[in-house]
């Protein structure tokens, strides 16, 4: 939480957030009112923080076969070294996830929320000296967008129909109105490049806080200070040097030997035995990403309802959070989004362990005979216990359920979407739309529960375009209530995302975008000696 | 052990026989395919010629056979990444690939043509020494590689440096002390490193002289703009890792051939002219015990720069074997080719190194009947 007033507050001095803004996120964020208002008088004598230093991070998830072109970008480490160089149109707040000006200062919507108007900002400077001009951020745009395109984020940027220069305003005109426009462009896969990327994708030259000074794929990348960084409230270390480690063991043993400052994808199995290290914080943050077990709504036994319920009633939530995530986790509900979504439907009732709901279910659905459940580790991690976990409950509940290990190559494009009752883990998304219309629209390609249900489909397009925010939030009530009682979705648990760091790190920014701080681990922190 | 005498002709032990007898370290399928061609058709002129020059010949003949071993090695390999599920599109992109950005990469990489024509389009640049640019990262294959197999054999050459001589020496003292305390000792302690498995190994390391005692360098990663120096003491763990993983095998093939020599003849007569016991060791029954032991040294020097992905992992070390497991990964298919390549050449040169070794070392593996 402190962190996190150092955060508003930086953004109050570097004059993104005026008195209102700040008071209504401190408050959102739980900071007493006199306290918020007297830190946002206070915010220039808040914590400084310390300037300088070389930063070390040791990374799992960097491969030999990456690459730097932001579209191609699909590892954890290449996510936090293109937030490191480069910049995107709009930001998400750390804590409540609403869109926040980056190169784009501000914008402004059509009432259909169909036609989007972006003011970018001026003078800024990419790395090679060259000043940000409209044209980069069109031709960005189009290079993640055209028919050729092969970027992570076609899937978010498919509803935009042109892009335009409009005196020097960036114009996006949408197939179909989308409130949360603004949200999609935090992708991190648009970051804004010269000339949109097209000479050179892999060339790293951004606007962000740090220059790219060497880069080895898979092996190590280096970073030095961009002395013309347009925000001067990040950016705190001298360099940065970001280390491939996609061993749990090397990577606590680095951080634990003073070595790195901090690494990612700490074991929750090992969490309690890092935590005895006096030099060692634990950095736990809780995020979106959930791990599910998924039932496909159309395929038998499972198009039965009530046998679904049976299902969802015998899975034990608590005891998953304990044992698979070493209590680093929530639990869930039967709907993918929780508290950290903007509109989040408050008051739904949270679902437990009930053998004997299962069984009268079970009993209702007339099925007889084992049900078959599909599992790998690479669904999520602990996945074949949590498998074996599940068949232990769900026994309790007069309920066969026969766990079937699969291999971990292939198990996306043979097993995940494919068979009808498997195991899966989901990243979350920036908005509740964007999950939604990703996973439960009966068009989307990954209804990995074959919800096909033309009235959620209906209500999910409306919601979309609709800019009163108490209406849209009903509907989401209705569709998560939908989704929890008739979908296919079995959701345990909701996983926080466990990172480490040495005591020297200062002013981590618990963010609930996405793993490492979203990415912006290494610009948000200091040293502190 | 004991079937690894002299007598019993390297020719013929190389690939499967030595293969076999190292169940810790699985030799690749291109390993186990070098099975000696003593049969192979023969002209007049070419039997002449392999009784005039036998080791010519035999050179000549495997130089021959590795080409076709790298071809359908080649061949093997393709075929073996085309059976995996999943193709390079889907599997690069994983769980957020969208059907268009798919069919994007499918078709700017070719991989809507048939199986045939994308190996044949492959094999002719390889042919012409062009491996092509990997297709995840659009680098050329052959520069990359460069640096991940300099990585490898650096690390690789440091280790046989070290733990070959110390392999052959303990080898030699425990034959001299057999059975008396040293011999025991040596041989449990070799024993024991070879029974721990080498991410065990490497982790006790990294606990005691990394977090513990803070004396070694760790992460062990490598990069161009590193002194030799620096380089030296990044690899001191991984090395003294490997050293102690090969160290044993070798160390007992090397005991178990001098014993086999020592119980012969001509060694009873050395004893009886009142010969020292080392003398004996090192001057008459070494020499003829060394078919075997070289045999065992080219499988462990290949296991040294082709199957120590696990150490690579362990201590973030950038060679080969973890470049090519990123490659099957997201089956990037120029990488994973050219790495299989190198990885079979290396054996097969290695074996071949062996085996002319060994001929040189007994002149009547040179007239085979």
């Amino acid at each position: 939480m402190s962190e996190y007033k150092n955060y508003l507050a930086n953004q109050v001095k570097i004059g993104k957030m005026n008195r209102r803004e700040f008071m209504g996120r401190a408050m959102a964020a739980g900071i007493a009112l006199s306290s918020a208002s007297t830190l946002f008088a206070a915010s220039a004598a808040a914590q400084e923080p310390k300037r300088g230093g070389h930063l070390k991070l040791g990374l799992e998830g960097g491969s030999a076969t990456d690459a730097l072109d932001p579209a191609k970008a699909l590892s954890q480490v290449l996510f936090c070294v293109g937030r490191n160089w480069g910049d995107l149109l709009v930001e998400s707040d750390p804590l409540t996830g609403a869109a926040v000006p980056a190169l784009a200062e501000s914008w402004e919507p059509s009432p259909d929320a169909a036609v989007w108007t972006f003011k970018i900002r001026k003078g800024v400077q990419f790395h090679d000296g060259k000043e940000l001009t409209i044209e980069d951020v069109v031709k960005t745009l189009q290079r993640h967008t055209d028919e050729k395109s092969e970027s992570g984020a076609l899937g978010v940027m498919k509803s935009i129909k042109t892009i335009e220069n409009k005196g020097g305003d960036l114009v996006l005109t949408l197939t179909e109105g989308n409130a949360d426009l603004p949200l999609l462009l935090s992708d991190y896969h648009l970051i804004i490049q010269p000339g949109g990327g097209y000479d050179n994708p892999n060339a790293a030259i951004g606007t962000g806080p740090y220059k790219l000074t060497s880069f080895e794929a898979g092996v190590r990348s280096t970073f030095e200070k961009n002395p013309n960084d347009w925000n001067p409230n990040r950016g705190y270390v001298d360099s940065i040097e970001i280390i491939n480690m996609n061993d749990a063991t090397a990577r606590i043993a680095a951080l634990s030997s003073g070595q790195v400052h901090y690494i990612n994808r700490v074991d929750p199995k090992t969490v309690a035995l890092l935590k005895r290290a006096p030099s060692v914080e634990i950095l736990s943050t809780a995020g979106r990403g959930h791990y599910v077990f998924i039932m496909h709504c159309n395929t038998a036994p499972f198009d039965n309802n009530d046998l679904r319920m049976a299902l969802k009633y015998a899975m034990d939530r608590e005891n998953m959070v304990q044992t698979i995530l070493g209590g680093y986790g929530k639990v869930g509900n039967d709907f993918p989004i929780n508290s950290t979504y903007a509109l989040f439907p408050e008051g739904i009732e949270q679902r437990a362990y009930d053998p004997d709901k299962a069984a009268f279910h079970y009993k209702k659905s007339g099925h007889s005979g084992p049900v078959l459940l599909r599992t790998s580790d690479v669904a999520f991690p602990g996945a074949v216990d949590a498998a074996v976990l599940y068949q232990e409950s769900a026994k309790k509940a007069g309920i066969e359920i026969e766990v079937k290990r699969e291999p971990g190559d292939g198990y996306w494009s043979n097993v995940w979407n494919v068979q009808p009752f498997s195991t899966s883990y989901w990243g979350g998304r920036p908005t509740q739309d964007q999950m939604y219309s990703t996973a439960y629209l009966s068009t989307a390609d990954w209804n990995d529960t074959k919800f096909l249900r033309p009235d959620f489909d209906k209500i999910l397009l409306e919601a979309r375009s609709e800019l009163d925010e108490a209406k849209r939030k009903e509907m989401y009530r209705t569709m998560a209530m939908m989704v929890r009682d008739e979908g296919g979705l079995i959701l345990p648990m909701f996983n926080d995302f466990v990172n480490a760091s040495t005591k020297q790190v200062k002013g981590y920014v618990h963010d609930i975008g996405n793993d490492m701080s979203n990415g912006y681990v290494a610009t948000r922190v200091w040293l502190d000696a | 052990m004991t079937g690894g005498g002299p007598l019993t002709g390297p020719a013929l032990t190389t690939g499967m026989g030595a293969g076999g007898d190292s169940p810790s370290q699985p030799a690749p399928a291109s390993g186990a395919m070098v099975t000696p061609t003593t049969g192979v058709v023969t002209g007049t002129f070419w039997r002449r010629f392999t009784l005039r020059r036998p080791l010519a010949a035999l050179i000549i003949q495997r130089l021959g056979l590795s080409v076709g071993l790298l071809f359908a090695v080649s061949l093997m390999i393709f075929g073996g990444v085309e059976a995996l599920p999943g193709d390079f599109a889907t599997t690069y992109l994983g769980q957020s690939a969208t059907p268009q950005a798919v069919e994007n990469i499918r078709k700017d990489l070719g991989l809507d043509k048939p199986l045939t024509e994308r190996y044949l389009n492959w094999l002719g640049g390889a042919v012409k020494g062009d491996f092509g640019t990997s297709w995840a990262s659009k680098n050329s294959v052959s520069e990359q590689i460069g640096k991940r197999l300099g990585n490898s054999l650096f690390l690789a050459f440091f280790a046989a440096l070290i733990s070959v001589p110390l392999a052959v020496a303990l080898g030699m003292l425990a034959v001299q002390y057999r059975n008396r305390l040293p011999d025991k000792i040596i041989n449990v302690i070799s024993l024991a490193a070879i029974s721990l498995p080498e991410f065990f190994v490497g982790y006790l390391l990294i606990l005691f002289f990394a977090v513990q005692l803070g004396v070694a360098t760790f992460p062990a990663t490598v990069y161009d703009s590193m002194g030799f120096g620096e380089r030296l003491s990044a690899i001191a763990l991984p090395v003294a890792t490997l050293v102690l993983v090969v160290l044993a095998h070798m160390m007992r093939m090397t005991r178990a051939a001098i014993l086999n020599v020592m119980s012969s003849a001509y060694v009873e007569t050395a004893e009886l002219k009142g010969l020292s016991a080392f003398r004996i060791i090192a001057k008459h029954a070494a020499p003829n015990a060394v078919a075997p032991v070289i045999n065992v040294i080219a499988l462990n020097l290949a296991y040294l720069v082709v199957g120590v992905v696990v150490v690579e992992v362990v201590f973030v070390y950038p060679g080969m074997g973890q470049y090519m497991v990123d490659a099957v990964t997201v089956r990037d298919m120029p990488v994973v080719q050219a790495c299989g390549l190198i990885f079979a050449a290396f054996y097969i040169f290695l074996n071949m190194a062996a085996d002319i070794l060994a001929i040189l070392a007994n002149p009547r593996l040179r007239h085979p009947r």
